[in-house]
């Protein structure tokens, strides 16, 4: 069972995300990038971080997603961008020699320490683990414990890029003065 | 026979590198700078399975937190990003990252 959501959800992962770098339409190119955070979201489910599923629904493919289509359609960029240009000539031999080393390096890191990772999902601390909001209580526990300063700085972080970007995108009136 | 098979974290750690090479592929590849942010939240993400897979293979609930503040970091991020994308684009017809040569020597 979990060798079959695992496949389901490895296709649509890999599958949307080659859909991001092939498809020539950026408006497919996000359609694809939903279907890649859906399958990230099935992931995370299985490894009991029901959580961060929901968070990974509602803030990327809510939110994120909904985002760039908004700026897309606000640039209006829908153009078919054409791919089989290739502004430097060997750009895209390197580009797949370089992704490929890094696979193969990152490959051979996780082959290389398979001994402690080879062993069947162990799953997190039992001991805190039972109830249906055991996932949510633990990580409160620990954002709200250890990691509390970090948490309240990430609000600021969002205040400054909220106000920084409506900063940024705003329409300057020509009839401003000085400007 | 088929269901006996368990995948165990290696293989979601291999996903998560394969997911990253397609992302990194696509930043240097694509010329259109939002498809370039949609791949950089494809290597965002890959990096977030990669947390999520370590916090439950090695029972340690900190991996999940760490994909908690990536996850809001991301978001600011991106909200920047088109914020300044747009920017650009207002002032320009292009809309690949070729046209951006400003700056060329």
């Amino acid at each position: 069972m979990e060798l079959f959501v695992f496949v389901i959800a490895a296709a649509m992962v890999l599958g949307g995300a080659i859909g991001v770098i092939t498809r020539s339409n950026p408006v497919h190119a996000a359609l694809s990038l939903v279907l890649t955070l859906f399958g990230i979201a099935v992931m995370f489910v299985s490894h009991d971080a029901q959580f961060l599923a929901a968070v990974q629904v509602i803030v990327y493919a809510g939110a994120i997603v909904v985002l760039f289509l908004f700026v897309i359609m606000l640039l209006g960029v829908d153009r078919t961008e054409d791919v089989n240009i290739e502004p430097i000539t060997v750009q895209r031999p390197l580009a797949l020699i370089v992704s490929v080393g890094v696979i193969g390096i990152v490959i051979a890191a996780v082959v290389s320490s398979r001994e402690i990772l080879g062993r069947q999902l162990g799953g997190l601390d039992q001991a805190t683990l039972s109830g249906p909001d055991a996932n949510i209580r633990q990580l409160a526990r620990e954002i709200f414990g250890n990691n509390v300063f970090a948490f309240e700085l990430t609000s600021v972080l969002l205040l400054v890029a909220v106000v920084g970007t409506v900063l940024m995108a705003r329409r300057v009136k020509s009839t401003g003065a000085g400007k | 026979m088929l269901s006996a098979i368990q995948p165990t974290s290696s293989w979601y750690l291999i996903l998560a590198a394969v997911l990253f090479g397609i992302g990194a592929f696509g930043v240097m590849v694509r010329r259109n700078p939002l498809v370039m942010f949609m791949c950089i939240e494809l290597m965002l993400n890959a990096v977030n399975l990669t947390f999520v897979t370590l916090a439950t293979a090695l029972s340690n609930i900190n991996g999940q937190v760490v994909v908690f503040f990536v996850m809001v970091v991301a978001a600011a991020e991106v909200v920047v990003g088109l914020g300044i994308i747009v920017a650009i684009m207002r002032r320009r017809n292009g809309i690949t990252a070729d046209d951006l040569s400003a700056l060329k020597g």
